[in-house]
């Protein structure tokens, strides 16, 4: 087993994931203790160049069409196929559509070792975890082989994990990738001709706490005042209130507004990691201890209904002056 | 195709007109004249597919399979209106129109909001899905200590049973508060249930689910056994029902009244601490399940007129016609679901009744109506100075405390 | 007729206040209260659908815990044709590996079409169950699933992706999905048909032999967050409160 970290490297219809310079940022630190290098593994057909910009030592290319795109099957040949020439210390996977289940697999046929959700490295070079829904720290060594780890948003950010130049290529052959079980027939995109939340300056985000659809009119009101669209959290996606495209979180729109104002959100974690690079978090929730208060700058504490209209008067009054 | 709750196999129509018999005086419903009364005085009659006229007439052409498909029955408050005019006598809210929802529930016909609080109602023995550990969380607002029956282990006095809005809704509790300081005061020898308190679930009944009522019922049972105390008392009218009418049918019986009529008995206590108290009119709003099902319609005025400065009116519905302010039957959670199918908000109704006499205050004695009729005081023009508040928040107020 | 395996786990109810053992590195079980991962309810729902749909057994298969018999009898209410419970699991909570591994040697038995698990349970910290479920069974896994449809010998899944979008997968059966929700929200179930359930029902036990509760790497320890940097509360009440934020939105230039 060498010292080396290693981190499969994200990649959708053309574009590296942010997760996948978070992973760098990441496994630079673990590898300041470990001791070995940064390296990442890149599958794809002609996608060699998504590793420009990644701050990885090295990376690991395999070109193969059935790589193209992400499918649980072909990932998990050419990985095991690699970690049969490779040894490292450990090796990094997201916490995410393309990551949790392939690290899961590999750490399942391999005998390796796996750690959850991890945040980041600590000054020690342990690995901090966060698990039920944020409430929950764990603290994890290294297990005695190579460990796979998938990691969240909210410990690095993507610049952390960012380099000026391109690492150097080392070529790996693709195993045998005939009859995959897994097949990608196709991406379907969210409805267009809606508005497009990610690209929204202001966002008033509605969850669980809005109680029912017809409540969902007094975001809009809320929006339309401050010249914002309103968004969700998935409990409102789930129930059908709201369009798809305007789910914020782990499985929907990651978004950047200068304001996002949200409304009985209770903070889950595949919630905040989709927010964090919002300018100003407010965020309206009648429980105290709602994880959201630790990431929003500022908190209120009353019931929603209650405030609301009040809200709404003083805007318009303002706005008026 | 109606899915039949019991295993069965009759038609739909006939064994749900059968399981009507079996409910006290449900066979009255064979008597039915079809004179619309109870259709024509139901707050939400003109939204139903199937207000209760109509049901019983399908039910006797045999194809009332229909009204399953339709979530018209969850407009139904269950606020008795309809049982209180019937010229036959015939239980609708109890018999026909609960049993209505028993069937749309068995059937998968429930929306969203309703099934969160019935899950919460399971899960945490409250219809918020707040920790059921933290319902006695109020107590701790206090400067002195309320005994909780489990740790206490002695008799007391007065059991209260407070209720789930009442622990745990931030308006609510202020009148949890207040009439925890009135017994304190009147050196009241008390004591609640605290986090071993479940959900009365008469709530829950009303809006279709029996067997979740019936196990929040045999917990409360339980714990209740195996205190000492002379009587329950309660600040929740829909806990008062339970307790008074529907416990007995499942073998529990404990003697029960409501805070109203606890006070009453104590106002010789109460009235030489009254202070000076700024006048006010003050409209009472009789609760649905205080006043037209329980018939307590006198207690409640009696401390209201005992409070100095207060001069009692009569809105226009009031005793045995009031309004529902339209948080029975589930009605607290179905507001999203209620307005979209009849654009009307009944605690707006009432609200605009209070306006119209010029009520400066709009007493009550139900942990529903305070939010209620708050949230509908900001929605109506020319009611923007009515309070609501508790008639207990109105004694205390006059205490001076 | 297809078999669906679907398995469910209850894991940590959030509304309560979770508590860490005095060992300091498992949670406490005397502040624990359980109630069932929601994607697993989600998987049970995506089951029931598919046998609605065009016929299947479903068999549920849950590790014991406090409160799971309820939770077995309610699936059965919604349509649940077998309830297996997991005994002699123990109070501490077993690797996924070792609960994977003994869930094969099971699901082996039943050889069913599908197997659905919940994409990820909030307690999981050593890796996800459904995939390590899926290389012990020697199937194919794709996780983070809103819907399915079954065909011949494949099924056809929409596997969620950033942004809303959607990635249509062809998958050859038998497989193993993780499924993020169910193509409706999960539905309600009166309690007096799960009452009814109990009495008609019946759950097997099936022993899970020897589980492993460390996995190779060492839980230094668990603790609470700091509740370091939070957020500025606005206090009053609501006027005084909206007066405030209104203040805070006019500094920020957004009025």
């Amino acid at each position: 087993m060498t010292q080396d970290i290693f981190l499969l490297i994200e990649h959708i219809q053309g574009q590296v994931s942010d997760i996948s310079y978070i992973m760098a940022a990441a496994a630079r630190e673990l590898a300041k203790h470990e001791g070995g290098n940064v390296i990442g593994i890149l599958f794809g057909s002609s996608s060699e160049g998504l590793k420009d910009s990644l701050a990885v030592d090295k990376v690991i290319y395999c070109d193969h069409p059935a790589l193209t795109e992400f499918t649980s099957d072909a990932y998990k040949r050419t990985l095991i196929s690699l970690l049969e020439e490779y040894s490292p210390r450990a090796i990094l996977f997201g916490n995410t559509t393309l990551g949790a289940g392939v690290s899961s697999s590999l750490s399942s046929h391999l005998k390796f070792p796996v750690i959850n959700s991890c945040i980041k490295v600590s000054d020690s070079g342990s690995i901090i975890s966060q698990i039920c829904g944020g409430k929950i720290m764990v603290e994890c060594q290294l297990g005695d082989k190579t460990t796979v780890i998938t990691v969240n948003p909210g410990g690095y950010k993507p610049e952390e994990g960012q380099s000026g130049s391109s690492p150097e290529t080392i070529n790996f052959s693709a195993p045998d990738l005939e009859n995959l079980k897994v097949q990608l027939t196709q991406y379907i995109e969210p409805e267009a001709g809606d508005v497009d939340i990610s690209q929204e300056k202001i966002l008033i985000a509605i969850g669980r706490g809005i109680q029912t659809e017809d409540n969902i009119e007094l975001a809009d009101e809320l929006a339309k005042l401050l010249g914002g669209a309103v968004c969700a959290s998935r409990p409102v996606i789930d129930q059908g209130w709201l369009s798809s495209s305007r789910l914020v979180g782990k499985s929907g729109k990651k978004v950047k507004p200068d304001l996002y104002l949200c409304l009985g959100i209770s903070g889950a974690t595949e919630h905040i990691e989709a927010i964090t690079d919002s300018k100003t978090i407010i965020a309206v929730n009648s429980d105290p201890d709602a994880p959201i208060f630790d990431i929003a700058q500022y908190g209120i504490e009353v019931d929603l209904f209650d405030f609301i209209d009040p809200l709404l008067e003083q805007i318009e009054n303002a706005k008026n002056d | 195709m109606a899915v039949s709750g019991t295993q069965n196999s009759l038609p739909f129509t006939v064994e749900f007109k059968e399981s009507l018999f079996k409910i006290p005086e449900g066979e009255n419903i064979q008597a039915c004249l079809q004179c619309a009364c109870c259709s024509g005085v139901c707050p939400f009659g003109f939204a139903m597919d199937f207000p209760p006229g109509r049901m019983i007439a399908w039910m006797r052409a045999g194809i009332l399979d229909e009204m399953l498909e339709s979530d018209s029955v969850w407009m139904c408050v269950s606020c008795y209106a309809c049982t209180e005019v019937c010229p036959k006598e015939i239980p609708i809210t109890l018999a026909l129109m609960t049993r209505a929802k028993e069937e749309a529930l068995l059937a998968g016909n429930v929306p969203a909001e309703l099934q969160s609080a019935l899950e919460f109602s399971q899960q945490y023995s409250n219809p918020l899905g707040e920790s059921s550990r933290k319902r006695a969380a109020w107590t701790e607002e206090l400067d002195f200590e309320i005994p909780v029956m489990r740790k206490a282990k002695r008799p007391v006095d007065v059991l209260w049973f407070v209720g789930d809005y009442a622990s745990y809704h931030p308006r609510v509790k202020n009148v949890t508060i207040a009439f925890a300081t009135l017994l304190n005061i009147l050196g009241i020898d008390f004591g609640i249930l605290g986090p071993d308190e479940h959900s009365d679930g008469d709530s829950q009944r009303l809006a279709g689910e029996r067997g979740l009522f019936e196990m929040l019922a045999e917990k409360n049972a339980k714990i209740i056994s195996r205190c000492e105390f002379s009587e329950i008392i309660t600040t929740d009218p829909h806990a008062y029902n339970a307790f008074k009418n529907e416990y007995p049918k499942l073998g529990f019986d404990f003697p029960v009244r409501h805070y109203t009529e606890f006070l009453v008995d104590h106002l010789d206590n109460i009235t030489p601490l009254f202070k000076k108290n700024g006048k006010a009119k003050v409209a009472y709003h009789d609760p649905c399940y205080l006043g037209r099902v329980n018939k307590i319609y006198d207690a409640p005025r009696q401390l209201i007129q005992a409070i100095p400065g207060l001069e009692l009116i009569e809105m226009a519905h009031n005793k045995s016609t009031s309004l529902c302010c339209g948080g029975g039957g589930g009605g607290m959670w179905l507001d999203g679901f209620r307005w979209e199918k009849s654009e009307s908000r009944l605690s707006e109704w009432r609200v605009k009744e209070a306006a119209a006499v010029k009520a400066d205050i709009l007493a009550v004695a139900c942990p529903y109506e305070p939010p209620r009729f708050e949230d509908a005081v900001k929605a109506i023009t020319g009611a923007e100075e009515l309070q609501v508040k508790d008639i207990v928040e109105l004694i205390v107020d006059a205490i001076g405390n | 007729m297809t078999e669906i395996v679907v398995i469910a786990r209850l894991v940590p109810d959030l509304v309560e206040e979770l508590e860490i053992a005095p060992n300091g590195t498992a949670l406490d079980l005397a502040w624990l209260r359980l109630i069932i991962n929601e994607f697993d309810n989600h998987a049970i729902e995506q089951a029931i659908i598919l046998k609605e749909r065009s016929g299947a057994t479903v068999t549920i298969i849950s590790p014991e815990a406090e409160g799971v018999e309820d939770m077995l009898f309610t699936t059965a209410a919604k349509g649940a044709d077998r309830l297996i419970k997991l005994t002699g699991v123990g109070e501490e909570k077993p690797t996924n590996l070792s609960m994977a591994q003994t869930l094969a040697e099971m699901i082996k038995e039943i050889n069913p079409d599908l197997v659905l698990n919940g994409v990820q349970a909030h307690d999981d910290i050593t890796g996800d169950l459904a995939p390590q479920l899926a290389d012990l069974l020697d199937m194919p896994y794709v996780g983070y699933i809103s819907g399915v449809s079954l065909g011949d010998g494949k099924a056809t899944a929409f596997k969620e992706y950033p942004g809303g979008v959607l990635a249509e997968i062809e998958i050859a059966l038998p497989a193993v999905l993780g499924i993020q929700s169910s193509e409706e929200p999960p539905r309600y179930v009166a309690i007096s048909k799960v009452r009814q359930m109990m009495n008609t029902a019946s759950i097997e036990d099936r022993d899970a032999g020897v589980l492993e509760t460390e996995g190779g790497v060492i839980i230094d320890r668990m603790y609470l967050p700091e509740a370091a940097d939070r957020a500025e509360m606005l206090e009053g009440d609501e006027e005084e409160v909206a007066s405030k934020l209104t203040a805070i939105l006019q500094d920020l230039g957004l009025l």
